[in-house]
């Protein structure tokens, strides 16, 4: 295998938008070995530093949905359109693990067909692994690797109600792939996360009724709940990824999303709550509650995210991770 | 038939030979030495970009140019495959499927130069799109416009070509991609059905011809050496239609309800070891599809002993045929009425089969048909699961296979001793291809092709039929590349499901746990899990290879990217970069490993990614040897059917390149 490259290479060259390092830089946020790993973080944490005063332009889209819903054929037409808009588009599709074998098959579905030449889109997938905390910890990763250097990121996961509230931290708008039929959106309503996605796709418009009365039901539900707390309401777009019909109103209602988000100062604060959300899962996910408490337990983790408003999720993790371990080791004082 | 012994003997079946190879040119002669030598009908091998829609000079053709078929790009490539061939006289069985339209209308062109009314032509177009999705992989529009063409077709023939078979719906690739005999008698009817509903409801011909559409469509069926079965299951097939044309189709005349089909002996089942046992194997199989008179084929094709090695040669093809001949004018089966008839046992199975075939049917119906099994991936992921299962009894030796994983103490074959065992297929035959295209370009007149394929966009977008302007472009010179351009820029292109995402690894001990372990340690001495892209390069659509061993990857603890069919040299080399694996298997069937596994090293090397290959396929020694000399980790012929052994140097293979090994 080549010579791994240092991680100020990397750097250097992710922040030149240079497209050759991704794949590279991809591969050593993956990699678990104490050494890589060590270095990985110091990637990610310097990379988000500078990422947080990049382009405001550069956005996160998550794309979930039901198995089935069609969200690979959407992400395909998607990426086309944006390409013709001349945006550059990053990948990322999670696809589930076996929890028997470990092993995963990844890249089931429709791909772009232009993108063996095209370097303006990259593709990666990724397999969820043990699913506690690794889909997220991995998928952010891969997706602050990815912004960048491309305009847009597009991140895919298979949703099955939980899934959302994983992506959600991590992108700047989540869009939720239903199909005509209204079990899984039943199922999307009893499992309470009706108010995450901030934009509703309902997908193979192309079916007529049944899409319709889809449509019609989703309409109906959102108008129950409130709108979101920034006064965004969650607009319901009907697309057919297969002939095209609704895609560039769905790219619209992304746009919209995401210059509401700008004006309202909205961007930011999502992107901080998102990376308090990612410290605390991680940091839960490896230390446990035992690990939480002896951090001084969730008013000290609140205190120090509101002080270190400008540090960034990974690094964060670093930092109060190595002082959790500390803690850990310290014997504990006595008391009189 | 009264024979010259003036006994009473029935017709026998039209026996054929799949063939050709290289040019319209050598085609025709090995077509006219195989009807000197008693064959009564031709059966047209196309080539890959002839199946795909692309001329012999387009990028994806590289290498495939004349390698499993012959190449006919324009009217007069066709009228050189039947030079001397009467066309009036003939039963031309053609196995083309996306292009199926063009090909048909380049057919009918020639004939009318020969001076042949179409009226007077028979034979067969295979044009079943639903299989391509599901197993060969020549599809290349997506199911709603292919299903359009397909009703086209049909409602053109029933007219203007009335003993043409315009379809042919084949269950003989499902059982090769793994089908069960329930699966596979199911599924064709399914696909009959998403047919006759679709020139039914388009209103493509008037009601009252229905009952000549349903008698049109015959079917191509597979038969596996497991020969009682497959009686029964030709029997069940012919009850299931009868049926169904009555009930569905109110076809009164149960002449028109008649069950026809033709055959194509199980090439899947072919050993590449002890070869020889595979001319037994055929002449089996062969029984099976002829014995039951009530279900006897119309029309049998039979596999040479040697095609799990390469390209049969001529002799390899003469001695199938004698095997037909032998079995229709040497013995008396052709003397008797049906042998099974009130056969308790046959009765019974053929009974069992029919009504599990009709629950599985009727559980696709449900679903919306075969397109919405298509697209919604079940068919194929029962038949990737089938397929897991099969491959999984003979690692287990649950099921034997003579001279594979039982009785493999042999003498050494005198009959692949020597240098020329296979027919090699001269690499000059794509500089020729391309050489006669260009000329064949240049001398006609460019004004006419304008007009023609405007007529052909004109009357498709208008919902005419795609017959009349597509004989119109065949008689302009109009290329299969131009024609097949025309109709992806109406109606893009589809990659269909690949099915091997959905099932989970088989529970219990599987044999795999050594290689699990292995693959889990290196994971850890990797920093992450074995990563592997299976990826299939060129325009061989033969896919259930690498889905087998795609699914295996998985179920061994790797991540297994897989993309599907028709991936170019330069997307595999990307996609193992940005998809950062460390590994790549290649899997062709199609003979043009020489130039598309070069093209992956030579791609690889370019974008500097430093990644293992390994290929599998239907590769010659010597073939296998140049690989392996190019660079090639390893290379996987037939013969290796244990899928757990190749993960296992799969997982050697990422050691040595990692340096760990």
């Amino acid at each position: 295998m080549a010579e791994a490259p240092t991680v100020e290479a990397l750097l250097e060259r992710l922040l030149e938008r240079d497209r050759s390092a991704v794949a590279p830089a991809l591969n050593l946020v993956d990699d678990r070995r104490t050494e890589p790993a060590r270095a990985a973080n110091e990637l990610l944490d310097r990379l988000e530093a500078a990422l947080y005063e990049s382009d405001p332009g550069r956005r996160r889209v998550g794309l979930t949905g039901a198995p089935g819903a069609g969200k690979s054929t959407l992400l395909d037409a998607l990426v086309r359109r944006l390409r013709s808009q001349g945006e550059t588009v990053g990948v990322v599709a999670v696809d589930p693990s076996s929890r028997r074998t470990g092993g995963a098959l990844l890249g089931d579905r429709v791909r772009v067909r232009s993108s063996a030449r095209d370097d303006g889109v990259f593709f990666r997938s990724m397999a969820a692994r043990d699913r506690l905390g690794g889909l997220a910890e991995g998928t952010r990763a891969a997706a602050t690797v990815l912004e960048a250097v491309f305009d847009v990121v597009l991140v895919e996961t298979v949703g099955v109600g939980q899934s959302e509230g994983d992506v959600q931290p991590l992108v700047d708008t989540l869009t939720y792939v239903a199909q005509p039929g209204a079990g899984d959106l039943l199922q999307f309503m009893k499992a309470g996360i009706l108010e995450l996605p901030d934009v509703f796709v309902v997908n193979k418009a192309d079916q007529g009724a049944a899409a319709q009365r889809t449509l019609r039901e989703l309409e109906a539900g959102l108008g129950l709940g409130a709108s979101h707390e920034d006064g965004w309401r969650a607009p319901v777009v009907a697309v057919s990824a297969r002939d095209g019909t609704g895609i560039d109103a769905l790219l619209e209602a992304l746009a919209a999303h995401h210059a509401h988000q700008a004006e309202s100062g909205r961007r930011a604060e999502r992107r901080r709550q998102g990376r308090d959300a990612f410290v605390r899962g991680a940091l839960q996910h490896r230390y446990g509650s035992h690990g939480m408490a002896a951090l001084g337990g969730e008013p000290a983790l609140l205190a120090r995210l509101e002080g270190d408003a400008n540090a960034t999720g990974f690094g964060l993790v670093q930092e109060l991770g190595r002082e959790i371990e500390e803690a850990l080791a310290k014997p504990r004082p006595r008391r009189p | 038939m009264v024979d010259k012994a003036g006994t009473d003997r029935d017709r026998p079946w039209v026996f054929r030979t799949y063939s050709g190879h290289s040019s319209a040119e050598a085609s025709n002669a090995l077509y006219r030495t195989n009807l000197a030598k008693g064959q009564t009908g031709l059966s047209v091998a196309f080539d890959l970009p002839t199946q795909t829609g692309y001329d012999a000079d387009h990028p994806l053709a590289r290498g495939e140019v004349g390698k499993v078929g012959v190449p006919v790009a324009h009217l007069d490539d066709m009228e050189a495959l039947f030079r001397e061939i009467p066309l009036d006289r003939m039963n031309t069985s053609m196995t083309i499927n996306a292009t199926a339209a063009w090909l048909l209308a380049l057919y009918v062109a020639a004939a009318e130069r020969q001076g042949v009314a179409p009226e007077a032509l028979r034979g067969t177009t295979q044009n079943d799109i639903v299989k391509e999705y599901l197993s060969r992989g020549t599809y290349v529009f997506p199911p709603e416009p292919s299903i359009r063409l397909i009703s086209d077709m049909v409602a053109y023939t029933v007219h203007a070509i009335p003993s043409w078979n315009p379809i042919n719906i084949c269950s003989y690739h499902l059982q090769e991609a793994g089908a069960t005999p329930v699966q596979e008698i199911a599924y064709a009817m399914a696909n009959a059905i998403g047919v006759l509903d679709a020139v039914r409801d388009r209103g493509d011909v008037p009601d009252d011809v229905i009952p000549q559409v349903f008698a049109r469509i015959s079917f191509f069926l597979n038969a596996g050496i497991r020969f009682v079965e497959e009686i029964c299951k030709a029997r069940a097939m012919a009850e299931l239609w009868d049926e169904l044309g009555r009930d569905r189709y109110g076809v009164t005349d149960a002449k028109l309800r008649r069950f026809r089909y033709g055959v194509q002996v199980n090439s899947l089942g072919l050993t590449e070891a002890q070869p020889e046992n595979n001319v037994i194997r055929i002449v089996l199989e062969a029984l099976g599809v002829t014995f039951s008179k009530k279900a006897r084929c119309r029309a049998l094709q039979l596999p040479a002993w040697n095609e799990a090695l390469g390209l049969p040669r001529p002799w390899d093809q003469q001695w199938s045929l004698r095997i037909q001949q032998i079995l229709a004018y040497e013995t008396d089966l052709l003397e008797y009425e049906d042998l099974f008839d009130g056969s308790h046992v046959v009765e019974a199975r053929t009974e069992e089969l029919r009504k599990e075939a009709k629950e599985e049917l009727d559980r696709v119906l449900a679903m919306g048909g075969a397109v919405a099994a298509v697209e919604n991936a079940y068919m194929k992921q029962r038949l990737v699961e089938s397929h897991t299962r099969r491959v999984r009894a003979i690692e287990s030796q649950e099921q034997t296979v003579v001279g594979v994983n039982a009785f493999t103490e042999a003498e050494p074959s005198p009959l692949v001793e020597g240098e020329q065992s296979i027919l090699v297929v001269d690499d000059s035959a794509e500089r020729e291809q391309v050489e006669r295209l260009r000329a064949f370009r240049s001398r006609r007149n460019q004004a006419d092709v304008d007009t023609a394929l405007r007529g052909l966009r004109d009357a498709l977008s208008n919902g005419d039929n795609v017959m009349p302007p597509s004989i119109r472009a065949a008689h302009a010179g109009v290329t299969t590349g131009e024609w097949s351009d025309t109709l992806r820029d109406l109606y893009g292109e589809y990659r269909a499901p690949t099915g091997v995402s959905a099932q989970g690894a088989a529970a219990g001990d599987d044999g795999m746990q050594d290689v699990r372990e292995r693959v889990g340690a290196l994971a850890d001495r990797l920093g992450r899990p074995l990563k592997i892209l299976v990826g299939k390069p060129g325009l061989d659509g033969h896919s259930n290879g690498a889905e087998q061993i795609a699914v295996r990857a998985r179920d061994v603890g790797m991540e297994v990217v897989y993309e599907g069919i028709r991936l170019t040299p330069e997307e595999i080399a990307r996609s193992a970069r940005d998809e950062g694996v460390h590994v790549i298997g290649l899997s062709i069937l199609s003979g043009s490993h020489g130039v598309l596994v070069l093209d992956v090293l030579e791609a690889l090397r370019s974008d500097g990614t430093d990644v293992p290959v390994v290929v599998g396929g239907i590769i010659p020694d010597d073939d296998a040897e140049r690989l392996l000399e190019a660079g090639v980790k390893r290379v996987y012929t037939p013969k290796d059917f244990d899928l757990g052994r190749i993960m296992d140097e799969v997982v050697d293979v990422v050691e040595e390149t990692a340096g760990l090994g």
